[in-house]
């Protein structure tokens, strides 16, 4: 039987490679007895949507520039023209 | 019929307004990712430059803004590649066990609950939520946080980070992103799903 630590980091490597037979066989049968493991899963999951959705809530607060960066830069690129 | 029918028209593009129309949203992106707002005002204007002296191999197809944050994209690989090799990250990289491991017990079982997470899809609509997101992401040590950004926002695939950030090997790339992960879950858990 795995351990938690163990299925942990399957758990994690599953978002980055595919789990060999034998793996994903091993984490299922352990995710089925265990409460805890199934709940850290479903949260890397969601982590991974959330992640996903970075630009959206960025874009949504508004933040941008400066003023003055603004400056700078028009300043820089017109040196270059 | 020549051939010149079947070409689209040439897409005009306009250098003079893509500080203003793209300006934020580019550094947006790079702030997201480089988490530092002088790096990423440097890297709009490099953006911006390079878009300059390259306009004439735009290839229509994408949206100038598209064609912008590719470029960008670059330079942040770059960015990331390079201060990688001058701060010689990859010197660190085994010593990322002990914080970590409080999850665990001697057994490897829990000994931090994890909490039930009731309805999580609700915080994304949530701007405080997102606060709370950005704060843990700070607050994770630099030598996690760049690969897992870079994995998790630019959605680079192991092969390349382990190339860019000179990790010695892809299992030790997976263990970094496993902590990582666990120490994200952890924070967003302390700071946002039990404060609820």
């Amino acid at each position: 039987m795995l351990s938690c630590k163990k299925v942990a980091q399957l758990a994690s490597e599953s978002l980055d490679r595919s789990l060999t037979w034998r793996e994903t066989f091993s984490m299922r049968l352990h995710l089925l007895a265990c409460k805890l493991c199934s709940r850290y899963v479903r949260q890397l999951k969601f982590l991974e949507r959330a992640c996903a959705r970075v630009d959206e809530a960025y874009s949504e607060s508004g933040a941008g520039l400066t003023e003055d960066a603004r400056e700078r830069i028009r300043d820089r690129l017109s040196q270059n023209r | 019929m020549t051939l010149a029918a079947a070409t689209p028209p040439p897409i005009e593009l306009d250098p003079s307004t893509w500080l203003d129309r793209y300006g934020d949203a580019l550094f947006r992106y790079a702030v997201a990712r480089v988490r530092n707002e002088t790096v990423a005002e440097d890297m709009v204007q490099e953006t911006l430059l390079a878009a300059l002296s390259s306009a004439d191999t735009f290839k229509g197809g994408s949206t100038e803004k598209t064609w912008l944050i590719g470029i960008l994209r670059h330079k942040i690989l770059d960015y990331f590649r390079k201060s990688t090799r001058e701060r010689q990250l990859q010197r660190d990289w085994s010593d990322l066990s002990n914080d970590l491991d409080r999850d665990f017990d001697e057994h490897g079982s829990w000994k931090a609950p994890v909490s039930d997470w009731a309805t999580p899809e609700e915080s994304l609509v949530q701007g405080e939520f997102w606060e709370v997101f950005d704060g843990c992401l700070d607050k994770l040590p630099e030598k996690l946080r760049t690969p897992f950004t870079l994995r998790e926002l630019e959605g680079l695939d192991s092969e390349v980070l382990v190339e860019t950030l000179n990790i010695s090997t892809k299992n030790n790339l997976w263990v970094i992103l496993s902590r990582a992960r666990q120490s994200m879950r952890r924070c967003l858990q302390t700071q946002w799903f039990e404060q609820e």
